[in-house]
C-alpha cells in the first residue's frame, strides 16, 4: 500500500509511536528523581534531558559520576551505551540520504530506540513511501517521544526530593537498567556477552579507575561477536 | 558526588556532542556506504556488553546496605531480568523489580 499523503504517514508513525509513552514517561520520571537524588541541580538535570537525550547513557553517566568515575571513563562508557545508534543511523541512511542537510540533522536528534525500530520496520515494508512521506512517519513516530523525555524528566527533577526513603529509589537504576536488558537478551550471543560482562566486573571490581568496567565491557563484546560468528553465520538483523 | 558544578556540566555536554556524533555519523556523514560486517557484528552486542558490567557490582554490594550483599536486592534484580527476559517488556519488568524489592523489603527488611 502506497502512501501519498505526508499528513496520514505522520499520524500512521504517531499511532506507532504512541504505546512508547508508557515506557518512556516512568523511564524519564526516574531519571529526574534519581539525578536530584545524586546532587544535580535543576539546569543540569534539563540538560542531560536535552542535549544528551539518550536513556541508558544518561543513567550510565550518573551512576558513574556517583561512583566518582575518572571522567574519561564516565564519557567512554556513556558513549559505549550509544554505539548501537551508529547502527540505526546507518541503516537509516539510504531511506534518508536524498533529503536535506537541516532534515538530517534534525532528525539525528531524535532518533530513539523505539522511532528507529518502528520506521525501519514500515520502510522496509513499503518500498514505494516518498522521501516527504518517510521523513512525515519518522516525525510522527517522534512525537510522542522527545516532547515526553524532556517533559517527564522536569516532573522527575521537580518531585524527586519529595520521596521518602522508603520507596528504596537506590535501587531504582539497577532494576530499571536490568529491565532494559532482559528483553535485548535475544540470543546465545547476547546472553553471552551479558554473562561475561557480569563476572568480569565482578571479578575485577577491585581495579582503580573503573577500569574493571572497562575490561569487562571490551572481553564482553569480543565474546558476543565471537559467539555470533559461530553460531549464526548466516549473521543476524 | 565529587565533581564540582563546570566539571558536571563539561561532561554533560561532552557526553551530548558526542552521543549527538554517533546518531549523526551515517545520516550526516558517511552517507549510504555500508559499514563492515564485523564492526556491525560488534555494534550490536555494546549495550548487553557495558550495562550488566555497571549494574552487576550495584547488585552485589548495593550502597544503601553499606556495601554488605542484601536479598531483597538480589531476588528485586533477579526478578527484573527474568521479567524482562520473558515478557520482553521494560515497563513490565520495572514495575515487577520495584514490585518485588518492595514485599521483600517488607518481608525481611
Amino acid at each position: 500500500m502506497t502512501i501519498t499523503n505526508p499528513k496520514s504517514a505522520y499520524f500512521d508513525g504517531l499511532k506507532g509511536g504512541a504505546p512508547f509513552l508508557l515506557v518512556l514517561a516512568p523511564f524519564a520520571l526516574l531519571f529526574g528523581v534519581v539525578a536530584t537524588e545524586a546532587g544535580l541541580d535543576l539546569a543540569q538535570i534539563m540538560g542531560f534531558s536535552v542535549i544528551v537525550i539518550a536513556g541508558a547513557a544518561q543513567f550510565t553517566a550518573l551512576q558513574l559520576m556517583s561512583d566518582n568515575a575518572p571522567a574519561i571513563v564516565i564519557l567512554v562508557s556513556s558513549l559505549a551505551v550509544n554505539l548501537r545508534m551508529a547502527m540505526y543511523s546507518a541503516s537509516l541512511a539510504p531511506h534518508f540520504g536524498a533529503a536535506p542537510f537541516w532534515q538530517r540533522a534534525l532528525l539525528s536528534y531524535a532518533l530513539f530506540d523505539q522511532n528507529y525500530a518502528l520506521s525501519i520496520a514500515r520502510f522496509e515494508a513499503d518500498r514505494q513511501m516518498t522521501l516527504t512521506d518517510r521523513l512525515a512517519f519518522f516525525a510522527g513516530a517522534s512525537t510522542p517521544l522527545v516532547p515526553v523525555w524532556i517533559a517527564f524528566t522536569l516532573i522527575g527533577a521537580l518531585v524527586g526530593r519529595g520521596i521518602p526513603e522508603e520507596f528504596a529509589l537506590d535501587f531504582a537504576l539497577p532494576i530499571t537498567f536490568i529491565a532494559l536488558i532482559g528483553p535485548a537478551l535475544r540470543t546465545v550471543a547476547h546472553l553471552t556477552a551479558a554473562l561475561v560482562s557480569v563476572v568480569l566486573s565482578l571479578l575485577l571490581a577491585g581495579l582503580p579507575y573503573n577500569l574493571g568496567l572497562m575490561v569487562a565491557a571490551l572481553a564482553a563484546l569480543a565474546a558476543g561477536a565471537e559467539m555470533e560468528r559461530r553460531l549464526y553465520p548466516g549473521g543476524i538483523r | 558526588m565529587s565533581y564540582s558544578y563546570g566539571a558536571t556540566w563539561g561532561l554533560i555536554i561532552a557526553i551530548g556532542i558526542g552521543t549527538y556524533l554517533i546518531r549523526f555519523s551515517f545520516l550526516g556523514l558517511i552517507g549510504e556506504r555500508k559499514l563492515p560486517e564485523w564492526v556491525l557484528r560488534h555494534l550490536r552486542y555494546t549495550p548487553v556488553a557495558v550495562i550488566p558490567g555497571i549494574i552487576a557490582p550495584l547488585v552485589a554490594w548495593p550502597a544503601a546496605t553499606g556495601g554488605d550483599p542484601d536479598p531483597a536486592r538480589l531476588i528485586a534484580a533477579a526478578v527484573t531480568g527474568l521479567t524482562g527476559y520473558f515478557t520482553r517488556s521494560v515497563l513490565l519488568a520495572i514495575l515487577g523489580g520495584m514490585a518485588s524489592l518492595y514485599v521483600c523489603l517488607a518481608l525481611f527488611g
